[in-house]
């Protein structure tokens, strides 16, 4: 009788355990959920157009991750500028994360008015999803870009690797950090500015750009994630020779750690127009539309040019450029994605399962 | 039977709304794909070489933390000292902190700058960047689950057993392996099923010290995962999830047999 008691308290324990194992399963999914919304939550949380109780405006500007400075002295620029303008009080609700990831969110219904977006592959994206109408490229100047970046080298101060230019970097011995091409965005970049040099060097012989290629990457010693996992492992780990970087976040790194490092601009980098545009389906819906408008336009105007130099990023207004040559390296050679006819292209080409990137790596 | 129906209807309700909906929802998805496709996406050498990752790494880190966790909870059950309740009350920390900011600790402490990476990297053990750095973030993560599954089992052990055993001429080993480990031995399994659950679905704490190299073979599945979902690729990232979900589901269901067969051992002792 004992045991036959024993053994059923000892079936219940059993079925205990498994409801705890259950439970943590819920309670890991449920976890899982959140983080892969919580960008989206940001946004979607509070997001109304014209009239809120105090009678100001919301809009919500989905963003990449090193823009947050940029967008918090902008945003309060143009609150400013809007209200003398309009009389009329705005508030921009920002919301930050790996580009990717957010155009995603805005795909899985974050409600953002403007997406402020790394590539315009991103907003693409966005496009197929049916919430911005085709042709958003045009609906500002140069291409929906107000403000440009491109990629540079950022080494320890004393430069003891002699690191110059994109050959150095395939050099026994040197440890080079750059982030995985198969998950940021930041990482595209990098490997395209690395192709279009060897491009140039070897003048266009398939086999041997390949081999530089894999040389370089096979001299990666972390791969990061994204570009901010990359700036950590460099800068707060120590690890490698040279960080293959944004040009804003690499200024803002120099800036934040005086006398520690140096930034060696390569002959041959490529441009990077990260883009904007206002997500019509969420804009119309919350009454948004020409606000998100002005809200955009605004960023080309002299003044926000202004900031964005500031900040590190390369002010598209040629004149407002200039007044920063000594702050970017302007004789460098730029390419752009059309040289590679265009982001999707060169996703297919390069970066998708079995594409050119599996190929220098795996070698 | 009272009650039974009421507490019954809300465990199928939750567990449905939280557990079988979300997991139907990838087998559904995972449809799109034809079974050739599905074997395409899966059979790619770093799909492959992701999963023996995460499962051989899970593996190791939940055997760590029983040898740990064991010795942990007895330290808090059997002896008195200072700040024994402080101790406890860290135990549940990596619970508590956001997986990144324990990633980033822990790439910065064992990477070969900090302490004490550098110690042991001058002694030719890589730890960050490596298999070993995912192994050393799984074991943070998952030494709560053997602890507290363990410490319960523990103070509820009459000592008579044990002093029983010495009575009778067992040594200090043999007592611990003949009396005390068989009336752990369940909750121990338990601890081992949820640190290995854990650590084959973690993602936020490996990616920072892993270093994520397909060709090192750093790759843990939900970074994988991760990779297709920044392409929008739902399709593939559903079809190794769903893999991924059956391979743990198979490992978790094993591992609960053993704990049941066992603790039925425990009880015909």
């Amino acid at each position: 009788m004992r045991r036959n008691a024993e053994d059923k308290m000892n079936k219940n324990k059993n079925r205990n355990k498994i409801a705890m194992l259950l439970t943590a399963g819920c309670i890991s999914l449920l976890l899982g959920g959140c983080a892969a919304s919580g960008a989206a939550a940001g946004g979607a949380g509070e997001t109304s157009g014209e009239g809120d109780g105090n009678g100001a405006i919301t809009i919500t500007n989905v963003s990449y991750d090193p823009t947050r400075e940029l967008y918090a002295a902008y945003n309060e620029a143009f609150s400013k500028h809007y209200e003398e303008k309009t009389g009329k009080k705005i508030e921009i609700i920002q919301s930050h994360g790996g580009s990717g990831g957010q155009a995603r969110s805005v795909v899985e219904g974050a409600d953002a008015d403007v997406v402020t977006l790394a590539l315009a592959h991103d907003i693409t994206l966005i496009e197929e999803a049916g919430l911005i109408e085709s042709g958003w490229i045009d609906e500002f100047e140069r291409d929906s870009s107000p403000y440009t970046s491109t990629i540079v080298f950022l080494v320890r101060a004393g430069n003891e690797k002699d690191i110059h230019d994109w050959d150095d970097l395939i050099k026994e011995g040197v440890g080079v950090i750059s982030p995985d091409p198969k998950s940021s965005g930041a990482a595209c970049w990098n490997f395209l500015s690395a192709w279009y040099y060897a491009d140039r060097q070897y003048g266009g012989d398939e086999a041997k750009i390949k081999d530089f290629m894999s040389k370089l990457y096979g001299n990666v010693v972390v791969m990061d994630s994204g570009a901010r996992g990359a700036t950590t492992t460099f800068v707060e780990n120590g690890q490698g020779d040279v960080l293959v970087s944004w040009e804003n976040e690499a200024i803002s790194t120099v800036k934040e750690y005086p006398g520690e490092y140096e930034i060696v601009s390569p002959s041959i980098s490529i441009l990077a127009q990260p883009s904007v545009a206002i997500v019509d389906e969420n804009a119309g819906k919350n009454g948004t539309t020409e606000v998100a408008h002005d809200y955009l336009e605004w960023l080309y105007s002299e003044d926000a040019q202004r900031i964005i130099g500031e900040y590190n990023y390369r002010p598209s207004d040629e004149n407002v450029l200039k007044e920063y040559a000594d702050k970017f390296d302007l004789n460098m050679e730029l390419c752009t994605i059309n040289d590679f006819g265009g982001w999707d292209e060169a996703y297919a080409v390069y970066f998708k399962d079995g594409g050119v990137f599996d190929e220098i790596y795996s070698n | 039977m009272k009650g039974f129906k009421l507490t019954f209807g809300v465990t199928v309700f939750m567990f449905s709304l939280l557990v079988f909906i979300p997991l139907a929802s990838i087998l559904v998805y995972s449809f799109s794909l034809s079974p050739a496709e599905f074997w395409e996406i899966i059979s790619a050498d770093n799909v492959r070489n992701s999963f023996i990752t995460s499962i051989v790494c899970s593996l190791f880190a939940a055997l760590i933390n029983c040898f740990f966790g064991v010795i942990l909870a007895w330290t808090l059950v059997r002896y008195e000292f200072k700040f024994k309740l402080l101790l406890d009350g860290l135990i549940e920390l990596p619970f508590a902190l956001p997986t990144a900011v324990a990633g980033i600790t822990l790439s910065k402490m064992y990477s070969n700058t900090g302490f004490p990476g550098k110690w042991l990297s001058k002694a030719g053990i890589d730890v960050a960047y490596t298999h070993l750095g995912i192994i050393v973030a799984l074991v943070f993560v998952g030494i709560p689950f053997v602890v507290r599954a363990v410490q319960p089992v523990l103070e509820k052990l009459d000592k008579q057993y044990e002093e029983a055993a010495y009575v009778l001429g067992a040594g200090k080993l043999t007592a611990f392996k003949r009396v005390i480990l068989p009336e752990i031995m369940p909750a121990m399994l338990t601890g081992f099923g949820l640190a290995f659950a854990r650590g084959i679905g973690e993602y936020g704490s490996v990616i920072y010290i892993s270093g994520n190299s397909a060709k090192e073979k750093t790759q843990v599945v939900s970074y994988v995962i991760m990779q297709k979902l920044n392409y929008m690729d739902y399709a593939g990232a559903t079809a190794v999830a769903l893999l991924m979900l059956v391979i743990s589901f198979l490992i978790l269901l094993f591992v609960n047999i053993v704990q049941i067969r066992q603790s039925r051992h425990t009880n015909e002792l």
